[in-house]
């Protein structure tokens, strides 16, 4: 584990099945505070990690731990807000980008602090008036992103978080995971099919291969 | 008013000429329903015929508890048979069960406080037969279109959820499209009754030579206690199935593909 960084999550035998489809087995490793990317091919189990960590499934076998303590002992609710998951799938509710921006504010008890997000996320901030039915991806994604950062979150699961951008997109939020991690101590769990990505991003690098986590440790020592 | 009419069955004989005619239309038309159209045809007619003995016994006892048992049996029929339109669904009978039942209580509950109806069997049997059948439509339409609206939406009600919103948020917009498409086919032929068509109740009060004013009033205490039950209906039906969707830890379970 990195030296000094807390451990986030520690997974201990974690297997997951979806009908007769083994899609995690037998996962432990260790997440630490900081930036972490999984890695791996399409189908590997990367996304269903995500959802296991925000709680949005629970595993078949073995246990989850955050900071600590099981998942199961935190209040699901409560560990969502602030262990956020932002899916790779834009699925933004029906209204505008300011209402969905405000809804996710007031769950968590924030300041609805939109235009500071909007912008971080790289949207300017009339975007909050915009309709979600009339946006891009791209849009919608980095629209996804300022949402989950309106709930000052602890920890920052990202799905592919780029996978819909351009280049200049796609360096605008780099370059915004990059500060808030230093300016907010946010941790950040990345998902990538990317190892540039991962590389410019992360610190730490859990690798998947098929539903194994086949590498786990320091970011230059498994994408050496 | 006057309500005497008198059929032989000589003449339902003669109308089964119109079956014959469906019958022919879906076979030329490769429609594929002749099947179906003669199930339906010699369910119609054992299931009223037995249906009418059952009332003609209970007419002749004036037991309110047989109008009762007679309820309840159509109640359990309905849920079942909206469970079947509400396949996406887990779990559906009980708040089909639930949401038939109450709607049948409140509508009827209501009608009689109100002094609309008395309560004897003569008023509460067919009444009831039209509240319950009303219901179980609005509740089976609504639970369809909840289980097509939490299949497809699946993306979205767990992109919500990931933002730690409570299950009942993340549904909301769904189970009010779903409540709404429940509701909106008896609020349009309410809106149309008496210019487009003619609603059934009318209808037979006519041919049984009743007075036209009284067919209408009657018509229009039936409508707005259908437009109540079907409301009931569907509100209850949606509510409590929506709760089957989602684990006690707030996740959405995994459900059938959608095709």
């Amino acid at each position: 584990m990195r030296d000094h960084a807390p451990v986030l999550f520690e997974l201990r035998d974690v297997s997951m099945d979806r009908g007769d489809r083994r899609v995690l087995d037998a996962v432990s490793a260790g997440i630490p505070a900081g930036a972490t990317a999984i890695v791996g091919p399409s189908g590997a189990g990367k996304s269903t990690l995500l959802r296991l960590l925000n709680r949005l499934a629970d595993p078949t076998r073995g246990e989850i731990s955050y900071r600590g303590r099981a998942l199961q002992e935190y209040d699901p609710l409560a560990l969502r807000r602030e262990v956020s998951l932002v899916p790779q799938l834009p699925a933004l509710m029906e209204g505008t980008v300011g209402s969905n921006l405000e809804y996710a504010a007031r769950l968590a008890a924030r300041q609805p602090a939109a235009e500071r997000c909007l912008r971080l996320a790289g949207l300017e901030p009339e975007f909050a008036a915009r309709d979600v039915a009339k946006l891009s991806v791209g849009e919608q994604q980095r629209a996804m992103l300022a949402r989950a950062l309106v709930q000052e979150p602890a920890v920052l699961l990202l799905d592919e978080p780029t996978s819909a951008l351009d280049h200049a997109a796609r360096d605008a939020i780099e370059a915004t995971l990059v500060r808030l991690r230093h300016e907010l101590e946010l941790s950040v769990v990345l998902v990538t099919h990317d190892p540039e990505q991962a590389r410019r991003l992360s610190d730490w690098v859990v690798r998947f291969e098929d539903g194994r986590a086949a590498e786990c440790g320091p970011q230059v020592e498994v994408l050496a | 008013m006057s309500t005497s009419i008198q059929l032989s069955l000589g003449q339902v004989a003669a109308s089964l000429a119109l079956v014959v005619l469906a019958a022919a239309i879906s076979c030329w038309r490769r429609a594929d329903l002749e099947r179906d159209i003669v199930v339906a045809t010699v369910r119609s007619f054992v299931q009223l015929t037995a249906i009418g003995f059952a009332i003609e016994l209970i007419f002749e006892t004036d037991s309110i508890w047989l109008v009762f048992a007679l309820l309840a049996v159509m109640l359990i029929f309905g849920a079942f048979t909206a469970r079947s339109r509400a396949v996406r669904v887990p779990g559906a009978f009980w708040p089909l069960l639930i949401a038939l039942s109450s709607a049948g209580a409140a509508t009827l509950g209501l009608v009689v406080a109100l002094g609309v109806f008395e309560p004897t069997a003569r008023n509460l049997v067919p009444v009831g037969g039209m509240v319950i059948g009303n219901a179980m439509t609005a509740s089976a339409v609504a639970l369809n279109r909840l289980g097509d609206e939490m299949v497809d939406s699946r993306a979205r009600i767990e992109a919500t959820l990931a933002l730690g919103a409570p299950a009942r948020e993340a549904a909301a917009p769904f189970v009010r499209r779903a409540l709404r498409s429940g509701m909106i086919t008896l609020v349009d032929s309410t809106k149309t009754t008496g210019l487009i068509f003619f609603p059934g109740t009318m209808v037979g009060m006519l041919l049984a030579g009743a007075d036209p004013t009284d067919a209408v009033r009657l018509q229009l205490i039936l409508l707005y206690a259908l437009l109540g039950s079907v409301s009931i209906a569907a509100l209850v039906a949606t509510t409590l199935a929506q709760r089957n969707f989602f684990t006690p830890a707030q996740q959405l379970r995994e459900l059938p593909e959608p095709g």
